[in-house]
């Protein structure tokens, strides 16, 4: 059965891992957000002012890491404003996160003009290469997926350890989780509320900038207006899927890229019977699929979407 | 090519930055405006509105014609990008109101609008990318497309000639007729060279997502690819780092992967433009599809030089190039013009 042989090549996996990558970073940098109280629909344009960031600090001869650095940097400014405005203005957080994917990404366009105003193509840099980890690259189809990426992808994966384990092992996280659960037991502990807040919303936009860079310093080489394309708004379902906890949000991320990387095999298989658009819609069937399935159990942040005034019950 | 953006969030994003640009060029052309200069020396006030950035393959064509236009003197130029379908027709009323002559663009989503707009502004001349044909009860409204499939054709050629594997992938954007007829007839060309020829087709979507077109290229390659047809950004970056070969579309990316990309079907949109400028400098503009003027014989298209890969293409398929070149420019030989969806094979 040649539609489910794809599935046993590494190809396919390492595929898997890569398209998972991007949508790894900006889901942990969600899931941050949403665990101290604040959704943040600045993903999108956030991850697109970190595609940019990231690419233009390399073109104009940063080294990538540098480039990563600014792109963070870039995030986690988005993520201050954000974190004001719904915090201690206490705005509406859809609006807010709405507005800042506009600001951030009709930002990143007019900047993008005034460095390049007469480019024909958009110049490329030299990307992240993969790194070849020896010996565990060497186990058959596990080993190229996981182990023969670019640094980025494996950051990613270190991301993910570094999140669950302050949020479920460090005082932090738990001032963490409690901002996100009963603000007011925050407060009462002398933590303030707002500062925590806007921090977790500054590192959770930082990661989803990251995310961004990764599609124009690892997984492309240049930089393109609208090359984000979603991918902000499935990490938001993605956090969903795995009910706010970073390990299961994992796996829905390389669930999804899954998908993705099949629904493209297959479509060659299939011979043009079936229309391409229903491959290209498969990963988000499956997943809403999934999330039906999945969030039923899930329990949500208590205080999610909840602005906290100090002193008002 | 590039007309349904309204699937990502452009809809909402240009709005204040295009105010901001249509609003200045609009001032600057109405109070510079050249007050001195009278008489049909004039150069010609074109305004062009594309709904995506000019970098994109097909409007950056556009882009670049007009540029030679207004460095010849021919033509003011200015230009707004990125324009989202939402606020296509009211850009176009501005600049029809700042006193453009001529206006350039694209109107694959805003068919009907861009229609509307032309009837009201009678005195000015709308040269329009369009799926559809001109009509005689809007006599100001010309379209045009790129119909480029003669210089596709014959780099299926090359390709049916270059292929190991008779193994072809081709990642395209959307199946829609600017993107089909070039697709078909580039199959055609391999087809004619190698008879056997296994096509791979996937369209990803989107006019702009080079990493998902770089993932579907691959995974064309892993199923035995050996040219890919690259009609997207990032198709060709794939085939560069498996090492097999890629060819062109519409623009020449050569010098970007030497090693990669062995011929490209060129679009010259100066023939269309130049044709246009001239119909309304002497009033003969009228609703005529200027889409003829992007054919191999009107030097509306070419297939670019082989560069690097001079030397590496057989000779015979060169010759066969040479003799159909030949043929189609004096109108012995025709390439069908195939608009539906290609399918794998």
């Amino acid at each position: 059965m040649e539609a489910f042989d794809i599935l046993l090549t590494a190809s396919f996996w390492v595929a898997a891992i890569r398209i998972a990558s991007p949508l790894i970073f900006a889901t942990m940098g969600e899931l941050i957000c949403e665990r101290v109280g604040v959704l943040n629909l600045g993903i999108e344009g956030i991850m697109m002012a970190g595609a940019f960031a990231g690419w233009v600090t390399v073109y104009a001869g940063g080294d990538l890491w540098t480039g990563v650095f600014v792109a963070a940097l870039a995030g986690s400014a988005f993520g201050l404003l954000h974190g004001v405005l719904t915090g201690p203005f206490g705005l509406s957080q859809h609006v807010v996160g709405i507005g800042i994917t506009l600001l951030a990404t009709s930002l990143t366009y007019f900047t993008y003009r005034v460095v390049l105003p007469e480019v024909s193509s958009p110049p490329k840099i030299v990307p992240f290469q993969p790194l070849e980890i020896p010996l565990l690259s060497d186990i058959p189809v596990v080993g190229p997926a996981l182990f023969n990426q670019t640094p980025l992808t494996y950051l990613a994966f270190v991301v993910v350890g570094l999140v669950a384990w302050v949020l479920y092992r460090t005082p932090l996280g738990l001032a963490l989780r409690a901002a996100g659960e009963n603000p007011a037991a925050v407060e009462a502990q002398g933590i303030g509320v707002a500062a925590i807040r806007i921090g977790a919303v500054m590192a959770g936009s930082a990661l989803m900038a990251v995310g961004g860079a990764f599609l124009t310093m690892s997984a492309f080489n240049s930089f393109f207006f609208e090359m984000v394309n979603g991918r902000g708004w499935i990490c938001i379902a993605l956090v969903v899927f795995g009910s706010w906890r970073p390990g299961k949000a994992l796996l829905g991320a390389i669930l999804f890229a899954a998908f993705d990387a099949y629904q493209v095999r297959l479509q060659q298989l299939a011979g043009g019977v079936v229309p391409y658009q229903v491959f290209l819609m498969m990963p988000y069937v499956l997943s809403i699929l999934a999330l039906v399935l999945v969030a039923r159990r899930a329990s949500y942040p208590k205080a999610l979407m909840i602005p906290y005034q100090r002193g008002e019950r | 090519m590039s007309a349904f953006h309204f699937h990502s969030k452009s809809l909402l994003v240009s709005r204040r930055r295009l105010l901001q640009v249509a609003g200045t060029g609009a001032a600057v052309a109405a109070t510079v405006g050249f007050p001195g200069r009278l008489l049909a020396a004039d150069p010609l006030k074109v305004a062009a509105i594309y709904t995506v950035p000019v970098e994109q393959q097909w409007v950056a064509r556009i882009h670049k014609a007009a540029n030679i236009a207004k460095d010849r003197g021919d033509i003011e130029y200015v230009f707004s990008e990125n324009t989202s379908n939402s606020d296509y027709e009211r850009v176009m009323r501005e600049y029809c109101e700042a006193g453009h002559k001529l206006i350039l663009g694209e109107v694959f989503a805003v068919e009907d609008a861009a229609r509307t707009v032309a009837q009201d502004y009678p005195d000015t001349a709308f040269l329009m990318g369009s799926s559809f044909k001109p009509d005689d009860a809007v006599p100001n409204f010309a379209v045009f497309d790129n119909y480029i499939q003669d210089a596709s054709y014959l780099s299926g050629l090359i390709a049916g000639a270059m292929t190991e594997t008779s193994n072809i992938g081709m990642v395209g954007g959307y199946p829609i007729p600017e993107v089909n007829r070039l697709m078909n007839a580039f199959m055609a060309g391999v087809r004619e060279e190698a008879p056997d020829a296994k096509f791979q087709v996937a369209f990803i979507g989107s006019w702009f997502d080079p990493p998902k077109a770089k993932e579907t290229a691959f995974a064309q390659i892993d199923a035995g690819a050996d040219i890919m047809y690259a009609e997207r950004f990032g198709v060709s970056d794939a085939a560069q780092e498996r090492g097999v070969l890629a060819i062109g579309n519409v623009i020449d990316t050569q010098a970007d992967y030497p090693e990669t990309v062995v011929a490209s079907a060129l679009w010259h949109f100066e023939p269309t433009l130049d044709t246009a400028i001239a119909a309304v400098n002497d009033g003969s503009f009228k609703a005529d599809d200027y889409g003829v003027y992007s054919f191999m014989k009107h030097g509306g298209c070419s297939l670019a030089p082989l560069g690097t890969f001079e030397g590496k293409v057989p000779e015979a398929v060169m010759a066969k190039v040479a003799e159909r070149t030949a043929a189609i420019k004096d109108g012995t030989f025709t390439v069908e013009i195939d608009d539906s969806e290609p399918k794998p094979s």
